[in-house]
């Protein structure tokens, strides 16, 4: 914390004390963790964005400045099915492929989305979520596919894996800014991409894009490796521990209790 | 103590874990049963994927049927030769049971096929068991001794293909076996079961095998039949979380010691009679999520990574 706040006056006093002759504002930003390691004990992660638009002169008087961050896990294909009354009992009746949809998506904005970002510009960044989805194009039923997206927002929603928080990012001064994302536990390893935009008029100025790498470490790593590398190996060891608890168990009460 | 899973990919309580498998294998110890039927439907509540689930609660029972057959074995209470005929059936029925697993599995259906061969078979076995409990303990109350011929002779006596099984001083076809045997390990694969709630039966009912003998050859087949479906689902669906497993296991040679110590001071029929209790429970909660409209209608299933 204590270095990354020292990292904050550091950015803020580059943002205001130097120039430089390529953009009238830049994003300076930094993350509190660029690594997030999945132990054994792993509860979740929190990822601090520190950040400051930088300029050379000014921000234009009565025009607001927005920022978005937003944070991605790696994207999968899914399929989401619908259960409906066959016969008397719930069982999967309909269902409808992505052919892309984020592990994890969180979005943060100083203001509503809406009034941020405007259409055209969601559409070539694909900033919210429903747009960070790609439902598949084998698919021309449009009233379906808004039926099955916003089912699959709405339980990875209720998952904890999307998150949209409007007004949880604050711009200080219009230029300092800090973001907190909660990472959950059941999180899926890989590179999660963090993008910055600063808007105005709906219109993105500035952006960045990083990455976050999540990893398996130690037991996790080595169990998960064996179990898709060694599948045979892995098979043999889960059966072995449980002969040898088996056995042992049954040797130690005879042990103790004659 | 929370931890993370690494293949079912969730974050649970140690000790939940511990407590669950403490739990089943208290009550398997004092039944005499590897209670998959127990575990598997508990690890879905709790939020473990199915495939996780099955394939991890097959990996438990072959633990608690090791414990188990040791007991059995230096009671002489192992028919070898029958368990290896059960054994051969089993291997084909699971071998079986991992491709239709894996077929339902790419159609979306897998939950609803594995909740409902639990209806049915545990609604099924549940009621034989309880209507055979009831009728004994008011035979009992009657004061009537009970009326059991030792050899009936049925259609089972009239197949070819007949071997002697020494042990359970039997000398019928080994067809019947096969079939059984083939029964329980598709079952196994598919419901994550070892599948003695339907061999003990099927094996004094139908086969005609002394009691004595009973317990100790399924548990013996039942290891091998478990033993190979892990396998196969370690191989072909990764879906085998050994941290699971062994958090599972401990609990349950735990339990399953102080389970046997109760199971010992209650009567045969009073076990029986709550044994069938129990399993039409979970028949029932599981009947139930299937009638009862869910909160949620949608399910998200992830596909392979880009």
């Amino acid at each position: 914390m204590r270095g990354a706040f020292l990292y904050l006056i550091f950015a803020v006093s580059l943002g205001l004390g130097l120039s430089q002759p390529t953009l009238a504002e830049e994003i300076v930003a930094q993350f509190n963790q660029t690594r997030v390691s999945i132990t054994t004990n792993f509860e979740g992660s929190q990822i601090v964005v520190y950040g400051a638009i930088k300029r050379e002169s000014p921000a234009p008087k009565n025009k607001k400045n927005h920022v978005i961050i937003t944070l991605e896990g790696p994207s999968s294909t899914v399929v989401v099915r619908r259960k409906d009354r066959v016969m008397g009992i719930w069982a999967n009746n309909a269902e409808l492929g992505f052919e892309q949809a984020p592990s994890f998506y969180a979005i943060m904005s100083t203001a509503p989305l809406a009034k941020v970002i405007d259409e055209a510009t969601d559409r070539l960044y694909h900033i919210t979520i429903p747009r960070a989805i790609r439902a598949s194009t084998q698919n021309r039923d449009s009233e379906q596919t808004t039926e099955f997206t916003d089912a699959l927002i709405r339980v990875r929603t209720s998952e904890g894996n999307y998150v949209q928080s409007e007004y949880g990012l604050r711009l200080l001064q219009d230029t300092l800014f800090q973001g907190k994302i909660d990472l959950p536990a059941n999180i899926t390893e890989g590179a999660y991409r963090v993008r910055i935009f600063i808007t105005r008029d709906g219109q993105v100025i500035d952006s960045q894009f990083r990455e976050i790498d999540v990893r398996r470490v130690g037991l996790e790593r080595w169990f998960f490796n064996l179990a898709h590398e060694q599948p045979l190996i892995y098979g043999i060891l889960a059966l072995f521990l449980a002969i040898f608890f088996g056995w042992g168990a049954s040797a130690l009460f005879r042990y103790i209790r004659p | 103590m929370q931890l993370f899973l690494p293949i079912a990919e969730v974050s649970v309580n140690a000790f939940l874990l511990l407590g669950i498998g403490g739990v089943v294998g208290f009550l398997s110890g004092m039944f005499g049963v590897g209670g998959g039927f127990l575990i598997t439907p508990l690890l879905f509540f709790i939020g473990i994927p199915p495939a996780v689930a099955v394939a991890t609660g097959a990996n438990q029972v072959v633990a608690s049927s090791v414990s188990g057959v040791m007991a059995q074995m230096r009671r002489r209470g192992v028919d070898f030769s029958m368990g290896l005929v059960l054994l051969l059936g089993g291997m084909m029925g699971s071998g079986l049971g991992i491709w239709v697993f894996a077929l339902m599995t790419a159609a979306g259906q897998i939950d609803l096929f594995v909740q409902l061969a639990y209806v049915l078979f545990l609604g099924l076995v549940g009621l034989l068991m309880l209507q055979e409990a009831v009728r004994t303990m008011l035979r009992n109350r009657g004061g009537k001794a009970p009326i059991r011929r030792s050899h009936v002779h049925t259609w089972v006596h009239r197949l070819p293909f007949k071997i002697k099984f020494r042990i359970s001083g039997l000398y019928i076809s080994v067809l019947p076996p096969l079939v059984i045997g083939a029964l329980v390990g598709f079952l196994s694969a598919v419901m994550g079961v070892g599948g003695g709630f339907i061999m003990v039966p099927a094996m004094i009912y139908l086969l005609g095998m002394p009691t004595k003998v009973v317990i100790g050859t399924s548990l013996f087949q039942i290891i091998f039949v478990t033993a190979f479906t892990t396998l196969m689902h370690a191989i072909s669906s990764q879906s085998v979380d050994i941290m699971l497993a062994v958090l599972l296991i401990l609990g349950g040679v735990i339990g399953a010691q102080f389970g046997a110590k109760v199971g010992l001071r209650l009567k045969a029929e009073q076990l029986r009679g709550l044994l069938a209790v129990l399993v039409l429970a979970v028949a029932i909660k599981i009947a139930l999520d299937l009638l009862l409209a869910p909160d949620e209608l949608y399910s998200v299933t992830k596909g392979i990574g880009l």
